[in-house]
C-alpha cells in the first residue's frame, strides 16, 4: 500500500503539483454518516495522491459553530483547499476520487 | 406584543407586530408568531427593505432581536441601503440586537462530490440566533441556494427541514423569494411556507409606477385581501390600508369659521363643521385657491395646523399670490402652522400620492387639509381611480376629524358637477362661478349644499380685494343677476330711483298738505256760517221772549188800569196771562 502510494504520489508530483504543500480543511458536523464517510474518503485520497505533503484539519462545526460563518460554510461536509492557491471547495462525502481529481485539477495518476 | 386577530373566539393565532405602518392593520396584528412567512415579489420591489424593517422595528420597538441572513447583499451594502431609510443597522449590531450574516455562494467555485446536506446553514443560523437571542429571522433570498448547489433533490429536502427547524426554534421568520413566471416564487417555496404569504408588486401603468402589497394567504386569520399601495421612503415602508375605511367616524358638531364673516353667515351663521369636507369648485380664475387660503389662514389663526397640498402651483407662487389679497402666509409657515406639499400630480401614481399624503398627514398632524386642486389628480391616473383615491382620502380625513378643503376646477359645461365625481362625498359645496354680463366677468359664490345646517340659497358676488375676499349681495331681477359694473350701475340707478321717489313723495306730501289746508279752510267757513245761523236763532228766541214778556206786562198794565179783579195766584196768573196773551 505504502509503495503503491509513493509511486502514485511521485506520479502526481510529476504531473503538475510541483511538490506543493497541501493544506486541507474538512468541515463536518458531528459523526453523521456523511461526515464519517468524508473523513475516510479524504484520508484515502490524500494518502494516495499527496502522501507526505498534506495536512488535513477536520473541523466539527457543532463544536465551533462560529467558523461556519467565518469560512462561509453551508453544506456539510465541505472540503476546503486552502493551499495551494486558488482556494477550492468541494461539498459532499467525497465518494468519487475521480471527481476529486477534477476538482483539485489533479491529473489521474494512471492514465 | 402578540396580538390576536379578535375576529372570532375560536382561532386566536399569536402574531408578531411588524411595526410596519399599515401591514399590521391588514394582517390584523402582524405575522404569525413563531412561524415562517413568505414574502415574494419581483426584483426591486422592496422585499429586502420590508424584511429589514421587520427586524429593525422588532429589535427597537418590540425588544425582539433578529437575525438577518443575507444571501445576496453584503452586510455593508445592506447597512448602506437601509441607512437611507433611517435604520442604523451597525448600531443595532453593536448593541447585539441584530445579527447580520452574509452567505456567500460562489456558484462556480463549489464542486459537488457525493452526498451532502445543509447542516452548515443550520449551524450558522443557530449560532446567529443564539448570539443575540433572536426572536425574528430573515432569510433573504433563500432561493439563491438553488444557484449555488446543483442537487435539487437535496436542496428541496433541506429547505423543508429548514422550515420545520425554524418552527421548532419558535422564531418568527420572513423568507423572501423572487417571483416566478406564473407562480408566486421561482422555486415553489410557497409549498413549504403555508402560513402566510405576502406578495409585493411594482407595476408601471401609464408610465407611472406604483408599489402594491397583497396578503395572498394567511392561514387562520382574517386579513385584507385587497392590493394595498405601499411606499418606500426615508421613513421606511408604509402600507396604506385605506380601502378598509368605513363610515363610522364621529361627526363633530363644532363649527369653524371660514374666515369670511359673510360666508359664515351664509352657512347657517356659524360656518363649517369640524371634520367636514368642503369642496370649492369653479371654472378657471374664479378664486378657488384664494378661498381655500382664507380657510387655511383661519385654521392657523385658531392655532391649528393646516397642511396644504398644492398640485398646481409652487409654494412660493401661492405665497406671493395670496399676499396680493392680503393673506401673508410666511409667518404661518415660519411658526409651523402651515405646511405646503407641492408637486405635480403626474410625478407619481395616484396610490403614491395618496400614500405620500397619508404619511404627511400622519407626520404633521394637521387639523385642516387643503388639496388644491383635486381635479388635477385625474391626470395621474384614470378618472375612476382618482375618485376612488379621493374617497379614501376623504374617509381618512374624516376618521381623523380633519377638516378637508378641496378645490376642483370645472369646465364651463359642468358647473354643478365635479370632473372627478366626488360631490356626493362632500358636506359643504361652494361653487364659484363667473358671471358674464355687460362685457365683464365677475365672480359669484353659491352654496350648493351644506349638510346639517340651514344654508343660504342666495348668490353672493365674490370680490377679491387687497384686504381679502368680500362677499356682496348681487342684484337679481328680471334681467338676471347683476354683478360688477352692472351692479354698480344698478346701484346708481337704484339710488336715482330712490331720489326720484323721494322727490315724488315730497310733492305728494305737499299737495296733500295743500288740499288739507283748503279743506280745513272750507271747514272753518262752514263752521263760521253755522255759528252765524246759531247766533241768529238765539237772537230770534231772545226777541220772542222779550216780546212775550212785554206783552204780558202790557196786559197787566192794562188790567191794572181797568181795575180788573185782582189776580188770584201768581202761577195761575202767569199761565192765565200767557193764555190770555195767546188769545189776544
Amino acid at each position: 500500500m505504502s509503495t503503491a502510494a509513493k509511486k502514485k504520489t511521485a506520479a502526481a508530483r510529476d504531473a503538475d503539483t510541483d511538490g506543493e504543500f497541501w493544506n486541507l480543511r474538512l468541515y463536518v458536523a458531528g459523526q453523521s454518516a456523511k461526515c464519517v464517510a468524508a473523513v475516510r474518503n479524504l484520508n484515502a485520497f490524500c494518502e494516495q495522491h499527496l502522501a507526505g505533503r498534506y495536512r488535513i484539519e477536520v473541523i466539527d462545526l457543532l463544536e465551533n459553530p462560529k467558523l461556519a460563518r467565518d469560512d462561509q460554510i453551508l453544506a456539510i461536509p465541505t472540503l476546503v483547499r486552502k493551499l495551494p492557491e486558488p482556494l477550492r471547495k468541494i461539498v459532499g462525502d467525497l465518494s468519487s476520487a475521480e471527481r476529486m481529481m477534477v476538482g483539485f485539477d489533479l491529473r489521474p495518476a494512471n492514465p | 406584543m402578540a396580538k390576536t386577530n379578535g375576529k372570532g373566539s375560536i382561532a386566536k393565532l399569536p402574531k408578531a407586530l411588524t411595526g410596519i405602518h399599515g401591514l399590521d392593520e391588514i394582517t390584523g396584528g402582524g405575522l404569525p408568531r413563531g412561524r415562517p412567512s413568505l414574502v415574494c415579489g419581483g426584483a426591486g420591489c422592496g422585499k429586502t427593505l420590508l424584511s429589514m424593517e421587520f427586524l429593525v422595528r422588532g429589535a427597537v420597538e418590540q425588544d425582539e432581536p433578529g437575525v438577518f441572513m443575507a444571501f445576496e447583499e453584503t452586510p455593508e451594502e445592506l447597512a448602506a441601503n437601509v441607512r437611507s431609510l433611517g435604520f442604523d443597522v451597525d448600531k443595532l449590531v453593536e448593541q447585539k440586537k441584530l445579527f447580520v450574516d452574509h452567505v456567500v455562494l460562489d456558484t462556480g467555485q463549489i464542486e459537488e462530490n457525493g452526498e451532502y446536506d445543509l447542516t452548515g446553514l443550520f449551524i450558522r443560523l443557530g449560532y446567529a440566533i443564539d448570539a443575540v437571542g433572536a426572536k425574528r429571522v430573515v432569510l433573504d433570498t433563500l432561493e439563491t441556494l438553488f444557484g449555488g448547489f446543483q442537487n435539487q433533490a437535496i436542496l428541496r429536502a433541506e429547505l423543508q427541514r429548514l422550515f420545520r427547524w425554524l418552527k421548532d426554534k419558535g422564531v418568527t421568520a420572513i423568507i423572501t423569494a423572487e417571483r416566478g413566471d406564473g407562480t408566486l416564487t421561482r422555486q415553489g417555496l410557497e409549498e413549504y411556507v403555508s402560513d402566510c404569504v405576502i406578495l409585493l408588486d411594482h407595476r408601471v401603468s401609464d408610465q407611472v409606477s406604483t408599489r402594491r402589497l397583497r396578503v395572498v394567504k394567511y392561514r387562520g386569520t382574517a386579513h385584507g385581501t385587497n392590493e394595498y399601495p405601499f411606499l418606500i421612503d426615508e421613513d421606511g415602508f408604509s402600507v396604506l390600508p385605506i380601502t378598509s375605511a368605513g363610515l363610522n367616524h364621529v361627526a363633530s358638531s363644532e363649527r369653524l369659521s371660514t374666515g369670511i364673516a359673510r360666508l359664515d353667515a351664509m352657512l347657517g351663521g356659524e360656518g363649517i363643521y369640524r371634520g367636514s369636507s368642503v369642496l370649492i369648485s369653479g371654472t378657471a380664475g374664479t378664486g378657488k385657491s384664494s378661498l381655500a387660503a382664507h380657510l387655511a389662514r383661519e385654521s392657523c389663526a385658531r392655532g391649528e395646523r393646516c397642511l396644504y397640498f398644492a398640485f398646481e402651483e409652487a409654494e412660493s407662487q401661492i405665497v406671493r399670490n395670496m399676499s396680493s389679497i392680503g393673506i401673508d402666509m410666511r409667518p404661518l409657515i415660519k411658526k409651523g402652522l402651515l405646511r405646503f406639499m407641492a408637486g405635480r400630480p403626474t410625478s407619481t401614481g395616484l396610490e403614491m400620492h395618496l400614500a405620500l399624503m397619508h404619511r404627511a398627514i400622519r407626520e404633521f398632524q394637521p387639523r385642516m387639509v387643503v388639496v388644491d386642486p383635486i381635479s388635477n389628480l385625474a391626470e395621474a391616473g384614470l378618472l375612476r381611480d382618482a375618485s376612488t383615491m379621493l374617497t379614501r382620502l376623504i374617509d381618512l380625513l374624516k376618521t381623523e376629524q380633519i377638516t378637508a378643503v378641496l378645490t376642483s376646477l370645472t369646465t364651463g359645461a359642468q358647473r354643478e358637477q365635479t370632473d372627478i365625481g366626488v360631490s356626493s362625498l362632500i358636506d359643504t359645496w361652494l361653487l364659484l362661478r363667473s358671471i358674464e354680463l355687460g362685457g365683464e366677468r365677475n365672480r359669484g359664490l353659491y352654496v350648493i349644499k351644506s349638510r346639517g345646517m340651514a344654508h343660504s340659497n342666495q348668490i353672493r358676488e365674490y370680490l377679491l380685494t387687497p384686504r381679502g375676499i368680500d362677499l356682496l349681495d348681487v342684484y337679481a331681477g328680471a334681467d338676471g343677476v347683476l354683478t360688477g359694473s352692472m351692479r354698480l350701475a344698478q346701484e346708481a340707478r337704484e339710488r336715482a330711483d330712490e331720489e326720484a321717489r323721494a322727490r315724488e313723495a315730497d310733492v305728494r306730501r305737499r299737495s296733500s298738505e295743500r288740499r288739507r289746508a283748503a279743506i280745513e279752510a272750507q271747514i272753518a267757513a262752514l263752521r263760521a256760517e253755522l255759528e252765524d245761523e246759531e247766533s241768529a236763532e238765539r237772537r230770534a228766541q231772545t226777541g220772542e221772549r222779550e216780546r212775550v214778556a212785554r206783552a204780558s206786562h202790557v196786559r197787566n198794565e192794562m188790567a191794572r188800569s181797568r181795575k180788573a179783579d185782582a189776580v188770584k195766584g201768581s202761577s195761575s196768573n202767569g199761565r192765565g196771562s200767557a193764555r190770555t196773551g195767546a188769545r189776544n
